[in-house]
């Protein structure tokens, strides 16, 4: 039977298929549809752990016991994971563990646009590319046989356009693999210096074992064509330049870590010229021009971005792609914004209104960056709010320092805000914390997290009490606060930033996206009241319009949430069907 | 078999990833191969968002480019205009009529654009606007003003009807089933077909 999936969903059925047991993972744009369809499969456990780290330990601990396990997440989410992932190459696996990361080329949802195939070399780890969703499913299977046949864990490199494009693939039934036989075996699972060093040499001579394999496997495709030009590609870039090249000869290489020395020798002497076409770092290149290949790759192709046939075509063989229009595309960009009834636009209001210096974190609010609500100064990584805060207060002193607030989500401050937390109360500072609690994560499209007192299948489970947790870290002035009572808000806000203490103002009011927020009526411009003052404008809800006569609310967009009713202080926001509570 | 590029554009929120997939669903039924390409996370919020649906005998890359799109299907004018250059010369512009004003234009830096439609007619002969919206809202529920849209587009494809009509059964939710299939064909009979 033939499917039309997304690559993320074909790897969820390459694990179901391979007989995977435990899946663990955190969400991250483009890689969280794996896990989020490894979960609809019952035979497999699968939980989405406080963050990346987290979940390789997991699967890690899952692989020790003999079980086939994978973990997935986005590129900058094996930042995260980089620690585990390194010595894991050390002690290797018992049952298979393949390890899914999504890189984002163009940077559609991410703060980065990083390479993943260097974390292969640095920590020594095989890692394989497909370059479709069939081969998704292919891949993570042939992935965990090859762990369990090599000892090592391996990678599986996706990017966007793998994980969020749909093709066709072949399903097959699940083989149930038995759980391996665990035995205690320190010198290949406690890594202290005297195994670390054994085990150091157990790497070296695993990466013959796979240099040797990298030559012969049928991962690494040649397909003939005119031999005046070969093309060395992996991944999305093999379609594209499929696609703009047509019938030249390719190896096309399902294995990019390690590269195929042989292989790639005999492939470059048999064409006449040699293109290596691969996203982001000349990593195929730079194997080849270390051994004297000659090629073309990036000194004719871009290291940013994402790569399209035309571009390909253009920037290789110089065919200027034609068809384009010349309509005059002088059009307004519509960047993403804050969903109307979103909770975060209360605390941005407010904070921008106090003329505060926020450092912000990683989720929906980090739009809180763009006009008009201008309320954040900097976003770095997850969790990097709170850590970059105190920085700023120590570099400052107390007194400018209480000008800086951190702005924090409920599942960003899980995933990495705690320590964060725990060094301003150790180290005496003094900033003021917002948690924004949502009750999700909000982003990634609603995953529960540990605050949100459900597991991913839906299952009540112990909610994390994250005002007993900020009091227990150290906080003794930790406030709830809805966002919406904008002027009760506000209140906590200046005690909170006044006091010579830190502080933890726990924000809290549902994302509007979420089922159980029922929000009725509509909001009405009474134009008699309306002033045309214009402070609702500042609130930036795409549902208030100015239409530069008076201001408009579009029915369409409004979902009746009222915070525009509280700001307007003429009584011009009215609200029709429906009160709120 | 002929190869049809078709792109899907529209604002975060107004179901553009779903309509993607009822397109994709119903050219796997009619035995075509298919690759599709979705842009999630932060993208959706609101913003500009955009999917390819590439089908065919055989398809290699998932992304349409500047001048290859058979079908551009647009849920909102400002959209169409933003990615008519993708359109080829002979191609179909589906367009409904409906403005949602982009934050640049809410807050005043920016002008909404008032001559979208007369900008792509200049240009294009085959450009079909409709007023999607206000069909939806007849049919009780505003959100399937993209499977009107699909109904409208579904006429100048190969895909039979009742392909059609299987693909939104499998696709969309089953209680929204009967609703969405009114609409596909409200906006089939606005082409001139007959259901």
């Amino acid at each position: 039977m033939k499917k039309l999936m997304l690559g993320n969903e074909a790897i969820a059925r390459g694990a179901y298929e391979a007989g995977v047991t435990v899946a663990s993972a955190y969400p991250g744009t483009p890689s969280t549809e794996i896990t989020e369809k490894i979960a609809t499969y019952d035979e497999i456990y699968s939980e989405w752990a406080p963050n990346e780290k987290v979940a390789l330990e997991v699967a890690l601990g899952a692989s020790f016991a003999g079980a086939r396990s994978v973990c997935a997440m986005k590129h900058v989410g094996l930042n995260v994971a980089a620690d585990p992932l390194f010595t894991a190459s050390y002690t290797g696996v018992n049952g298979g563990l393949v390890i899914c990361v999504a890189d984002d080329p163009g940077m559609h949802s991410s703060q980065n646009e990083q390479d993943s195939r260097h974390y292969a070399r640095a920590a020594k780890v095989p890692m394989l590319e497909p370059s479709d969703s069939q081969e998704c499913k292919d891949y993570i299977k042939k992935a965990l046989e090859l762990s369990e046949q090599f000892d090592t864990p391996f990678i599986l490199r996706l990017s966007t356009r793998i994980s969020h494009s749909q093709s066709l693939v072949t399903l097959e039934e699940r083989q149930e693999v038995l759980l391996k036989d665990y035995q205690k075996d320190p010198g290949k699972y406690v890594m202290m210096p005297a195994m670390a060093r054994k085990r150091r040499v157990a790497i070296e001579e695993r990466m013959k074992r796979l240099n040797a394999f990298a030559e012969d496997t049928e991962l690494n495709q040649v397909i003939w064509g005119s031999k005046e030009i070969g093309v060395i590609t992996s991944g999305i870039s093999y379609q594209y330049a499929k696609e703009a090249f047509g019938d030249v000869s390719y190896l096309k290489l399902g294995m990019v870590y390690p590269l195929p020395e042989k292989l790639v020798t005999e492939f470059a002497a048999q064409v006449k010229k040699l293109y290596i076409i691969e996203e982001l770092e000349p990593f195929i290149e730079g194997f080849l021009k270390e051994r004297g290949i000659p090629c073309i790759g990036k000194e004719k192709l871009p290291v940013l971005g994402e790569y399209s046939a035309s571009l390909l075509k253009e920037s290789v063989l110089g065919i200027n792609p034609g068809g384009k229009t010349d309509i005059n595309l002088d059009v307004p960009a519509r960047p993403p914004v804050l969903c109307p009834g979103c909770p975060h636009r209360g605390v941005f209001y407010v904070l921008k209104k106090n003329k505060l210096r926020v450092s912000g974190d990683i989720g929906c609010y980090t739009l809180g960056t763009l006009a008009p609500l201008e309320a954040m100064d900097s976003c770095v990584c997850m969790g990097a709010s709170i850590g970059i805060a105190h920085g700023m207060e120590k570099a400052l002193g107390r007194e400018a320092g209480a000008k800086t607030v951190a702005v924090i989500g409920d599942s960003t401050f899980v995933h990495s805000g705690i320590t964060g937390l725990i060094d301003i109360v150790y180290n005496k500072g003094t900033s003021t914390v917002i948690i924004l609690d949502n009750s999700i994560t909000g982003m990634t499209g609603h995953q529960d997290n540990p605050a949100t007192g459900l597991t991913i299948k839906g299952e009540p489970t112990r909610q994390l009490d994250l005002i007993k947790l900020c009091q227990a870290i150290g906080i003794d002035r930790v406030k709830v606060c809805d966002p919406f009572d904008l002027e009760g808000f506000e209140k906590v806000l200046k005690e909170e930033i006044a006091a010579e203490e830190p502080s933890v103002i726990i924000a809290q009011r549902p994302c509007a996206l979420l089922k159980q927020v029922k929000y009725q009526g509509k909001v009405t411009v009474n134009d008699e009241k309306c002033k045309y003052c214009k402070v609702c404008m500042r609130l930036g809800c795409p549902a208030i319009v100015d239409t530069g006569s008076g201001i408009r609310i579009n029915d369409a967009l409004c979902v009746g949430c009222d915070l525009c009713v509280k700001v307007c202080k003429f009584g011009a926001l009215e609200k029709v069907g429906g009160i709120n509570a | 078999m002929r190869n049809i590029s078709i792109m899907i554009v529209g604002v975060g929120g107004q179901g553009t990833l779903l309509t993607s997939r009822v397109v994709g669903a119903a050219a796997v039924k009619a035995g075509y191969d298919v690759k599709m390409s979705e842009v999630h996370g932060m993208a959706q919020r609101g913003g500009s968002v955009i999917t390819y649906v590439r089908i065919g005998k055989s398809v290699n890359s998932p992304i349409i480019e500047k001048g290859e799109a058979d079908i551009l299907l647009c849920f909102e004018k400002l959209e169409a205009l933003r990615w008519v250059d993708y359109v080829k010369k002979t191609g179909t512009i589906i367009i409904n009529d409906q403005q949602i004003d982009p934050m640049p234009v809410i807050i005043g830096k920016a002008k909404y654009p008032d001559d979208i439609l007369e900008k792509i007619r200049g240009k294009f002969s085959g450009v079909r606007v409709i007023d999607a919206l206000e069909v939806a809202r007849r049919l009780g529920n505003i959100k399937v003003l993209n499977i009107v849209m699909v109904g409208l587009m579904a006429k100048s494809t190969e895909i039979e009807k009742e392909i059609w009509h299987e693909a939104i059964r499998e696709t969309v939710k089953a209680k929204f089933v009967d609703l969405n299939l009114k609409a596909f064909d409200e906006g089939y009979q606005l082409a001139g077909g007959t259901v």
